[in-house]
């Protein structure tokens, strides 16, 4: 298999390790979740080869936790200067530049297992019908910075629409 | 540079205009081309700029009224239907009181007018009719606008106060709307759209000659032509001589309708209506429904059972009226260069007329449907940062021309992507939209990705024009997507494990929402990893020199995609 797709000569920043932790409890839950949802036709109905879906599903789900430290090491961002450039994805990788001046608004959100651990995911927002950029596993320091960063750098390049 | 209102294309000998055509100024940079096209002196900016005092003085940001008929054509055929069945009713009794008769009803209409329920009805009526009319008219008290040089401001309602503001440069266009009702009273519906889903201003209704005038003094304010400017244009513009005043009297007198710019700008696409016809009965949903139609008179014919014929009847009749509301939505298309941006125009019966000021189209696709080709047939459809979820208006407002034939696509698109006008840029189009080409300027799929794309993948690809990106996709659906660069908000490079294997990737350039997506797949990665710093570098360069968010304003660079038409005549 040949080599991912990549920028090439990018120095990308990575993204905290502890974010393994977040994306791997949450697969764990929704995968539980899943895998009991799924299995109780099974058990109400006794019949054998229901069991399939459960089983299946639990399977692709310890598959995905597993690669979990490697999708996390896959998330990078760069800034450059006149972008943010960030990609991630181990299996579909996505690479998005996204000028700074093209910039609406920049969020940052916690979720309950991001606060436990000290992350935040900043979203930077464009005018683009799809949902834009987000890095997620940012400690809150540094988010609140690159925001800062952001929110400077895009208001010295405004641009209209 | 060039501008949007220039000859469409100097080598294709234009039609003699005809005398009532405001004619445009022509920069210096077009004075190599065959001057006779264009018959008196510039005239055009003296009669933009002299908006009349009307305009003037609604858009002098106080607060105004709408057109008095406003509550009565917003309630509209309700309204008129309730009035219409009370005077029938009335217009019975009446006639059965007079002329005795009349049914056991009606003697029990008279009992009852004979008792003194009749005064309490009556009282009831009135009490509604007075409540009614003096709610339709605090409604309309209440329901001010205002026009400052930043902003657009509606403040309506009686007991739920909204206020609506939209700033004028981020004006993504201005649609007068007439519906039929409406027309009937000489009134029209104004929305100025700005950026975002339904973020329009909505001015219903205001008199119809100003809403045309008053979108021009809108345009003016947004466009970033101080007040003091416009004055000392004007006044440039005064000694143009005789000929241009009795010019401008003639196209007033001569314009069939009142418009600001004394006679409407020439359509410089027309549609035949034999033409229209086509396009829709070549369109894939008449097809489908033939088809449709076939198999179940087969299914008739085997079975016998002529039930089936009503599952036949309700598909027709909404095919029919589909088919139908496009015809009159096209009938009477138009679309011309003003001063202020494109203006699209549409509607028989309603009409609608939209000016899209430069630089806020998104992104442009030129496709034809499969049984369009042998007529050569084309549509073109535009990514605008104003969405309206009505389900008619969206798609008036995404289809820029329903169907036109390689001309017509040739002058559209040099109408609203102007920098797309040089020879080498044409001849780009002109690969862009033919068939399957190998040997052009096209970086195209490689023969590995016949896989992916069996038929189009020596047409799918892509290439810089001028200051747009183009992609060309589709060997069946030919299409092809032109995105400027200015308006591009980010761009992506994709690839999926099937996509890796075969050393390929994806581009998706990220514009706002729309019906077009600028996605292009199974093209050589390097390929793709190389132009997406090329767009990347370009987006960043364009988004920079751009000033189309205030056209004419000063600082309105020349190689900047929205031109500023008056500077070189100053």
């Amino acid at each position: 298999m040949t080599e991912r797709l990549d920028l090439p000569g990018a120095e990308w920043r990575g993204v905290s390790r502890k974010y393994t932790i977040v994306e791997a409890v949450g697969l764990l839950i929704t995968g539980i979740v899943l895998t009991v949802a799924t299995s109780i036709p099974t058990v109400l109905t006794g019949i054998q080869w229901l069991a399939v879906i459960p089983v299946s599903l639990g399977i692709i789900f310890i598959i995905n936790i597993a690669l979990t430290p490697r999708r996390v090491r896959a998330i990078g961002y760069m800034l450059r200067e006149d972008d943010l450039v960030f990609r991630r994805g181990l299996m579909f990788r996505r690479v998005v530049a996204v000028p700074y001046g093209r910039m609406q608004l920049v969020d940052i959100n916690r979720g309950p297992l991001d606060r436990a651990v000290g992350l935040s995911e900043l979203k930077f927002v464009t005018a683009a019908a799809s949902a834009g950029v987000v890095i997620p596993g940012l400690p809150e320091q540094d988010a609140e910075e690159l925001r800062d960063t952001l929110v400077a750098l895009a208001e010295s390049r405004r641009a209209g629409l | 540079m060039s501008d949007p209102r220039e000859p469409a294309e100097p080598l294709e000998p234009r039609e003699p205009l005809e005398p009532r055509e405001p004619v445009e100024p022509l920069e210096s940079v077009n004075a190599t081309e065959p001057a006779n096209l264009n018959t008196a002196e510039p005239a055009a900016p003296a009669v933009a700029l002299t908006v009349p005092e009307s305009a003037r003085r609604l858009a002098d940001g106080e607060w105004h009224r709408l057109h008095p008929a406003t509550p009565f054509l917003r309630g509209g055929i309700a309204f008129v239907a309730i009035i219409g069945v009370i005077i029938v009713n009335a217009r019975d009794v009446f006639l059965d009181t007079i002329f005795g008769g009349g049914s056991r009803e009606l003697r029990f209409l008279e009992r009852f007018a004979e008792s003194s329920l009749i005064i309490l009805a009556i009282l009831a009526v009135l009490v509604i009719l007075i409540l009614s009319v003096g709610g339709f008219y605090l409604s309309w008290r209440m329901h001010t606008f205002r026009i400052t040089d930043e902003l657009v401001e509606v403040r309506s309602g009686i007991l739920f106060r909204t206020n609506r503001r939209g700033r004028l440069d981020r004006i993504q266009g201005i649609n007068i709307s007439r519906p039929f009702l409406a027309r009937l009273f000489g009134a029209a519906k104004l929305e100025v759209n700005v950026a975002g889903q339904d973020a329009n201003v909505e001015l219903a209704y205001l008199g119809s000659a100003g809403a045309d005038d008053l979108r021009v003094a809108i345009l003016q304010l947004a466009s970033g032509t101080r007040a003091a400017e416009a004055a000392a244009d004007a006044a440039a513009q005064a000694p143009t001589g005789v000929t241009g005043v009795v010019e401008s009297r003639v196209n007033e007198f001569l314009a069939p309708e009142l418009d600001p710019q004394a006679a409407p700008p020439e359509s410089i696409v027309r549609i035949s209506i034999p033409r229209l016809i086509g396009s829709l009965v070549l369109s894939e949903a008449t097809i489908i429904a033939i088809l449709v139609g076939i198999g179940i008179i087969t299914t008739i014919i085997v079975t016998g059972d002529y039930g089936w014929i009503f599952a036949l009847l309700p598909g027709f009749l909404g095919l029919g009226g589909y088919l139908a509301s496009r015809l009159t939505r096209s009938l009477r298309y138009s679309i011309a260069a003003t001063d202020d941006g494109i203006r699209v125009g549409y509607g028989l019966l309603s009409t609608t007329n939209e000016t899209l000021p430069p630089g806020r189209i998104h992104a442009v696709e030129v496709s034809q449907p499969l049984l369009w080709r042998a007529a050569g047939w084309w549509e073109i459809k535009i990514n605008t940062a104003s969405q309206a979820t009505s389900s008619s208006g969206a798609t008036a407002k995404t289809t820029l021309l329903p169907v036109g034939d390689m001309a017509d696509v040739h002058r559209v698109l040099q109408l609203i992507l102007p920098s797309l006008a040089d020879a080498k840029s044409r001849e780009l189009l002109e690969c862009g939209l033919a068939a399957g080409a190998h040997d052009d300027d096209y970086v195209t799929s490689p023969k590995r990705a016949a896989w992916l794309r069996w038929f189009s993948w020596r047409r799918n690809g892509f290439v810089l024009i001028s200051d747009a990106v183009a992609l060309r996709k589709g060997a069946i659906w030919r299409s092809l997507v032109l995105v400027p660069q200015a308006r591009m908000q980010s761009v992506s490079m994709n690839e999926g494990p099937l996509l890796r294997r075969m050393g390929l990737a994806e581009l998706r350039i990220h514009t706002v929402a729309g019906p077009i997506s600028a996605t292009i797949g199974a093209l050589d990665r390097n390929d793709v990893v190389r132009f997406f710093d090329e767009v990347e570098h370009a987006a960043v360069h364009a988004a920079g020199v751009d000033t189309s968010h205030r056209w004419r304003s000063s600082g309105a660079n020349t190689d900047s995609p929205a031109p500023t038409p008056r500077e070189d005549n100053a």
